[in-house]
Order: C-alpha cells, then sequence, then structure tokens
C-alpha cells in the first residue's frame, strides 16, 4: 500500500511542470558553481602542488557542491512538499484516502517516499557532476560517498518538516514558508551559538548544518547519522499524528 | 437479510456544537435508505463517521459486523463512499484514477483490469476513459466519483448527494444506477430532493439537529399524505432544544 502511494505521488509530481522545473533550474545553477569550482582548482593546482598535505580535487570541487546543494534545496524542498496533504484536503480528496482501507501511517509514509524519490532524484543528478572529473582525473570515492550521504540524510530531514507542515497549514503557500522558516532556523542555530562567549551545546547539537558539514568531512559517526534518523522519525511520527487528528 | 451497517447512538460535537445526537442508522442487504434532512442537520457529519472519515464521540459503529474503530482497515474494505465534492485527481485520465483507486481498496492486481472495465461501463465512462478528469464536465466527475466509490465492489455504498448539479437526464442516469447497485448492494444517499427519496428508496430516515425524527420503510408511509407534507410538518415541530 505504502508503494502504491509512493509510485502515484512520484508519478504525480512529473504531471506538473514543478518538478522538471525545478530539475532543470536546479541542474543550471549546480553546473554552474562546479563549473567555479573546477575552475578555481585549475588555477590553484600549481601551487597545491608546493604543498604538503594539500586539499585535492575532491576537497576543492565536491565537498563546496554538495554545500552548496544543501543551501538550494533548503530552499527548494518546502515548495515541493508543500502540497502533499495540504492539496489533498483542499481539494477535498484527503477522504479518498480516508475512505480507503489504509491506516495513516501508510498514507504519510507513501507520501514522503514518493517525494524523496524526487529529491534522491536530484542528489544523484547531482552526484553525476563530479563523476564527470573520472575523464582527467581521479577522486576520492570514500569522500564522495560521505557527501552524498550528507546531502541525501539532509534532505530526507528537509522533506519530513515539509511533509509535517504541509499536515498543519490550511494553505499550501504557508506550509511552505512555515517549512522554509523552521528549517532556516535550524540552519542557522550554530550562528547564534557562537556569537556568546560560551557556546551553547544544545544549539550546536540541533543545527543542521553542524550534523551535515561532520558528515560532509568524511567524518561518517553513529552520533550524526542518528541525529537525521531521529529528526526524519520524529516529524513523520508528528504528521500521523496530525492525520489521526483530522478525524477527532 | 444480512445487515451491512448497524450503527449505535452515535454523537458527534464540532467544539461545543452537537451535530448528531445519539443517532443510530442500520442498513441490510438490498436497502436503498434515503437521508433526508435541512442543511446543517447532520447529513454529512454522519456519512463521514459511517466510512470512518470521522470518528464518533461516542457510539459504535459495525460495517458487515466489523467495528470501524478498532478494525478501521478490514472494515472500510466493504465501504464506497462518495463525498458531497467527488474527490478526483484532476490532472490523472479516467482509466488511471479508476486504477489507483482500485490499487488503495486492495483489488488484487490480476482483476483490476476487469474491475475498472466494469465500473466505467456501469457509469457510461467508457468513451471518456482516456480523457483528463480536469477537462471533464461535471456530470461525468461526478459518474467518476461514483466509478471510483464501487470499482471495488464494496457490499456498502454511500453517496452524498449524488445528483446535485447535474442535467435531468443525468439525474435519472444515476438514478438508475443507484437502483441497479441497491439490488446487490446496500445503498445510502443523501438528498434534498424528497421526490427522490419516494421514487428510488426502500427506506427513509429525516434528522433534524442532529436527532433521527423519522425512521420507516416508504410503502409504511401513511398514504394519505405525501412525503413533503410530512417532512414539512416534521420541521415545523417545536425540537427539544426549543422546549
Amino acid at each position: 500500500m505504502i508503494k502504491i502511494i509512493a509510485i502515484r505521488e512520484f508519478k504525480t509530481l512529473f504531471l506538473s511542470p514543478l518538478a522538471w522545473t525545478i530539475l532543470a533550474i536546479l541542474q543550471f545553477i549546480l553546473a554552474f558553481l562546479f563549473l567555479t569550482q573546477v575552475e578555481n582548482f585549475t588555477m590553484l593546482q600549481p601551487q597545491l602542488a608546493n604543498i604538503d598535505n594539500a586539499p585535492s580535487l575532491t576537497d576543492i570541487t565536491v565537498t563546496p557542491l554538495f554545500g552548496n546543494a544543501g543551501i538550494i534545496l533548503l530552499l527548494v524542498t518546502p515548495l515541493l512538499t508543500m502540497r502533499l496533504i495540504c492539496e489533498e484536503r483542499r481539494n477535498k480528496t484527503l477522504s479518498l484516502l480516508l475512505s480507503a482501507p489504509l491506516s495513516n501511517a501508510e498514507i504519510i509514509i507513501g507520501k514522503y517516499l514518493g517525494s524523496l524519490g524526487l529529491l534522491a532524484m536530484i542528489v544523484a543528478l547531482i552526484t553525476v557532476m563530479p563523476l564527470s572529473l573520472l575523464f582527467s582525473g581521479t577522486l576520492d570515492f570514500g569522500k564522495l560517498f560521505a557527501n552524498v550521504l550528507a546531502l541525501l540524510l539532509l534532505v530526507s530531514a528537509f522533506a519530513s518538516i515539509g511533509l509535517f507542515m504541509s499536515c498543519l497549514a490550511g494553505h499550501p503557500t504557508v506550509a511552505a514558508m512555515g517549512a522554509f522558516g523552521a528549517l532556516f532556523v535550524l540552519w542557522i542555530l550554530d550562528w547564534s551559538a557562537g556569537l556568546a562567549d560560551k557556546p551553547s551545546g544544545l544549539f550546536e547539537y540541533l543545527s543542521i548544518l553542524r550534523h551535515f558539514q561532520a558528515i560532509q568531512s568524511g567524518l561518517i559517526n553513529t552520533a550524526d547519522i542518528s541525529y537525521f534518523l531521529l529528526f526524519i522519525s520524529l516529524f513523520i511520527l508528528l504528521s500521523i499524528r496530525r492525520l489521526d487528528k483530522e478525524r477527532l | 437479510m444480512t445487515t451491512l451497517i448497524s450503527a449505535k447512538q452515535i454523537t458527534r460535537y464540532y467544539g461545543k456544537h452537537c451535530a448528531v445526537n445519539q443517532l443510530s442508522v442500520s442498513l441490510k442487504k438490498g436497502q436503498i435508505l434515503g437521508f433526508l434532512g435541512v442543511n446543517g442537520a447532520g447529513k454529512t457529519t454522519t456519512l463521514q463517521m459511517l466510512c470512518g472519515n470521522l470518528a464518533p464521540n461516542s457510539g459504535e459503529i459495525y460495517i458487515n459486523g466489523l467495528n470501524m474503530l478498532t478494525q478501521p482497515k478490514l472494515a472500510k474494505r466493504s465501504l464506497g463512499y462518495v463525498p458531497d465534492t467527488p474527490p478526483l485527481y484532476k490532472d490523472l485520465s479516467v482509466h488511471e484514477f479508476l486504477c489507483y483507486c482500485a490499487q488503495l481498496h486492495a483489488v488484487p492486481k490480476a482483476t483490476i483490469k476487469a474491475a475498472v472495465k466494469l465500473a466505467e461501463t456501469r457509469c457510461g465512462l467508457t468513451d471518456v476513459s482516456d480523457r483528463l478528469i480536469a477537462n471533464l464536465s461535471k456530470g461525468y466527475q461526478q459518474r467518476i466519483g461514483i466509478a471510483q466509490a464501487i470499482v471495488h465492489n464494496p457490499d456498502v455504498i454511500i453517496l452524498d448527494e449524488p445528483t446535485v448539479g447535474l442535467d435531468p437526464l443525468q439525474i435519472i442516469e444515476i438514478r438508475g444506477l443507484i437502483r441497479e447497485l441497491g439490488q446487490k448492494h446496500g445503498v445510502i444517499f443523501s438528498t434534498h430532493i424528497l421526490s427522490e427519496v419516494q421514487e428510488l428508496c426502500t427506506d427513509v430516515m429525516i434528522i433534524r439537529q442532529g436527532t433521527c425524527v423519522l425512521n420507516t420503510r416508504i410503502e409504511d408511509l401513511p398514504a394519505d399524505k405525501s412525503l413533503e407534507a410530512i417532512f414539512i410538518e416534521l420541521m415545523s415541530l417545536p425540537s427539544a432544544g426549543d422546549l
């Protein structure tokens, strides 16, 4: 059942121009940024040759690319997830799912996986860019894998909060704004932690950015992975609870 | 006759407002129950509760002997529901949409094609099968709404004002369809058209401010009075709240 809803959701995204537009624009922007990084590397290459332990091609191109992709996806994911439940409710199609023999968990997880499908596709397309460097150079695959994993976990977290906001809001724009606001606060929490004399441990832990960068650096730590998994499960659970409330 | 729906003393509050008060509904196979009441009487709320879209604050609902509150997934298998606004994904074609509904209602994969085809034929949708739902007229959309509810061949079909906004010919067609469905299934539908009830239904239930004021077989209605006269009489009586 989850599969059926997920596939339908994924296909529906491609029925509107939204998914295609997002894919095209993202690819264009990130390709441009990637190209700048490659250019940078070719300029720096002679100097790097003289330094011991110099940053590698992967460090200079891949890590910034995935970092930028994270920021851009922070803006884009709320737009993808805003319609998930909200629009069903507005178009009164939610009753189709509610009167079908489905549990609320199946509806929510199906919807979540459907939108995650598109996000995974975006991550895959981003990964192809550095792989093109293999024609003339070598890559640190370990680091590339860490970056892909970090970005996948990051967008999964973005999508879960977007889904929750879509369950709450009465209008898709409100859902998008809510998700964007929540994500942005979680992203910049780390900055305020740095401002005070004593960095706040709690804020540091809550900041998505910190965990994302930790994995990105190649240090795949259980603490960071569990942060994301907890984050995702929390918002999926909250979404299910919210849908339950619809009946009460 | 098997009892398909048995709802006992269901009550539903919206905040402090009591929309449905201690209402009991029962439906047997072969029955068509007409659900009447003025706007805001609690018709839609009752139907939504019977379909599991809303939970009652108190009372029990059994569909085919299965408790809607404790075994919702099993109970909903024998239900088809057409809400007042048909729930349609407008960017799908009729065929795609009905296939999706069949899948959602756990129709076995091998029989989906046949089930969708049968629903399309019964609702007169064969000619528009490949068209986008968004481009079809309201009458067709209403029929897709009904097709969606019968595609999995449920025992109980619940329709919320199925003939609103249709032209006279379409109304006659939909009524014919409901009559046909009533032979093999149990049907509940709400409406504002009293003649429709007299013409179609085997039973009638009139509710007022969330309580049942009349529940009887059509044959048992007094022969010297029209349903309209009875309805107006019931509505003009002082309500429990006024006394």
